[in-house]
């Protein structure tokens, strides 16, 4: 299970804020320090390799492994290209992404509406599967998965990840969705079919629009789950390299400077999306 | 054909997760138990010895696996907690922004933020280089190839996932109760070992639960941050799949690591109420 990073979430609704308390005595006041101190500190902490992993891109290594600091140089970002297998595993890591959350979009965007939604006939054991699918170690959904493509002569390579990272991600997406839906006012829906809306136009204009910010979510995450994922696709990856995966096979020998600029972009590409989403959803909020 | 809406809706998605998450299972079960090896294939013979092998060889692996993700556990708890507590009731107007900084870092790849860790811990990295040159630590001092090391990653690596179910549980937090017991004459500590604690647990054990399964089962940490001796049951299910091509241990040994895991944590729901877990898990 690795919501690496979830979305960056939806703003809770305002608490009313609490009148500052007049009796505070100075040692709340000390206790407040310390705990402002704490939270720079275990921020600090959190982005020590981020920043070293940035700065690292620039460092004018002279031996394969980047470790020590040798000057400062830009010209790794002209020598993206030098390692021609690297690029391929970026570009899969990238079209992976991407058709693996289209799919896991759509499925679970019907997943989480019928669970959130319907009372049917199984739901309560197609809440149980979704359940187990979160609570499973990914590992053990990467090894029954490999078993399977093993027992049958599949051979694994692009499509068996792309089955695998939608396997993982449906389920965060279905639960997204569902958190939405539960939200949701259903006599809005009524309403549209009392004033004489077909079941789809009341989707299309009702629905739709409404669970909306759930469904981006969920989309963005089944993105950020599948790019970043490691285990799930070394089991079912075969020849298949993505990025992930090939900074992992470089450790031992030493990781050129150029990961550490695909990943800064990559980084950069995910803090741009997440503050975009989280600027847009407080808009939505008020 | 509104009867059928819910049935269409849930047909695509259910069958993915009936045709690659239920099935494969049932194959990885019947895989544990044949004999044989990759060249001249494998064959059903219902050898359950394939457990007691599995178990006999690697238990170690398990305990010790059990043990870094306790112990990850509650060290994630402790430094997510305050974290958490501040964020909720400190952050004022920023609130958002602090949890878009603490979740920030995640947007890095896993292995990414791991093999950075190794060049920042390495023995004449650039943490340990300059206190050695400086004579503060002697030369034989190492971090990497440790247990601390190694939980140190785990708690690293999945911290995000305790800071906000536990962050949630926080906001939630009726602001007015608070203000209640502080006009009753609570102690700042009263109150909160009263009040604010107890309405957070929930959070804290949604944090459990998605940091103690992960953290359990991961194998990256073990292997770039720690030595022959942190060997993690993950580690040995992953050389036994893709090193060793030995399917019937390795998938005696996932089994064994997945039904322990969805059967604890199946009982861990239970006993805390699902409504509560799954629904801070939902966030």
């Amino acid at each position: 299970m690795s919501v690496k990073s979830a979305p960056a979430p939806v703003p809770p609704a305002p608490v009313p804020a609490a009148p500052a308390p007049a009796r505070a005595r100075s040692g709340g006041r000390w206790a407040d320090r310390l705990l402002r101190i704490y939270a720079v500190l275990l921020l600090a902490w959190l982005f020590a390799p981020i920043v070293v992993m940035i700065v690292f891109g620039f460092n004018d290594t002279k031996s394969k492994s980047n470790v020590t600091w040798q000057g400062f140089t830009v010209k790794w970002w002209g020598r993206l290209g030098d390692y021609p297998e690297l690029m391929t595993a970026v570009f899969n890591s990238v079209t992976i992404a991407l058709l693996a959350t289209a799919i896991t979009t759509v499925l679970g965007t019907a997943l989480g509406l019928a669970i959130g939604r319907y009372r049917f006939r199984g739901a309560g054991a197609t809440n149980v599967v979704i359940f187990a699918a979160i609570a499973s170690p990914e590992l053990a959904l990467g090894a029954s998965l490999l078993s399977l493509f093993v027992s049958t002569g599949v051979q694994t390579g692009y499509a068996t990840v792309v089955i695998a990272h939608v396997l993982f991600a449906l389920s965060f997406v279905a639960i997204t969705v569902r958190a939405r839906v539960l939200g949701m006012d259903p006599s809005l829906e009524e309403a549209a079919r009392d004033l004489g809306a077909s079941p789809w136009t009341t989707f299309r204009l009702v629905t739709l629009p409404s669970i909306a910010p759930g469904v981006v979510s969920g989309a963005l995450l089944a993105f950020v789950l599948s790019i970043d994922d490691f285990v799930i696709t070394q089991f079912t990856s075969g020849p298949l390299t993505t990025f992930p995966l090939w900074i992992y096979g470089a450790v031992r020998q030493g990781v050129p400077p150029q990961v550490n600029i695909l990943g800064t972009l990559i980084f950069g590409v995910g803090v741009v999306i997440a503050i975009t989403h989280s600027v847009l959803a407080r808009r939505r909020v008020p | 054909m509104k009867r059928l809406t819910p049935y269409l809706l849930v047909l695509p998605g259910g069958l993915w997760l009936l045709a690659f998450l239920v099935v494969p299972i049932i194959f990885m079960a019947s895989v544990s138990t044949q004999e044989g090896d990759v060249v001249n294939g494998f064959v059903q013979t219902f050898n359950v010895g394939n457990y007691v092998q599995a178990i006999g060889d690697f238990h170690t692996q398990f305990l010790r696996s059990a043990g870094y993700g306790l112990a990850g556990t509650a060290i994630a708890i402790l430094l997510a907690y305050p974290m958490a507590y501040w964020i909720a009731f400190k952050g004022g107007a920023r609130k958002s922004t602090y949890l878009l900084l603490v979740l920030l870092p995640f947007f890095v790849s896993f292995v990414l933020r791991t093999v950075s860790w190794k060049f920042m811990l390495a023995d004449d990295g650039i943490l340990l280089g300059p206190l050695k040159a400086i004579g503060l630590l002697p030369e034989d001092f190492h971090v990497l190839q440790t247990t601390a090391a190694v939980i140190g990653g785990l708690v690293y690596n999945y911290l995000a996932f305790m800071v906000l179910p536990i962050y949630v549980a926080l906001e939630r937090v009726d602001h007015r109760l608070v203000e209640a017991a502080r006009d009753l004459y609570a102690s700042r500590l009263g109150t909160f070992t009263k009040v604010v604690l107890p309405l957070s647990l929930p959070g804290v054990f949604a944090g459990v639960l998605m940091t103690f399964v992960p953290m359990t089962a991961d194998y990256v940490n073990a292997a770039v941050l720690g030595g022959p001796e942190n060997t993690m049951i993950g580690n040995v299910i992953q050389t036994q799949y893709l090193v060793g091509n030995d399917y019937p241990v390795g998938a005696a040994l996932s089994l064994t690591l997945m039904a322990a895991t969805l059967i604890g944590v199946f009982a861990y729901a239970r006993a805390l109420g699902t409504e509560n877990v799954l629904a801070a898990a939902a966030r």
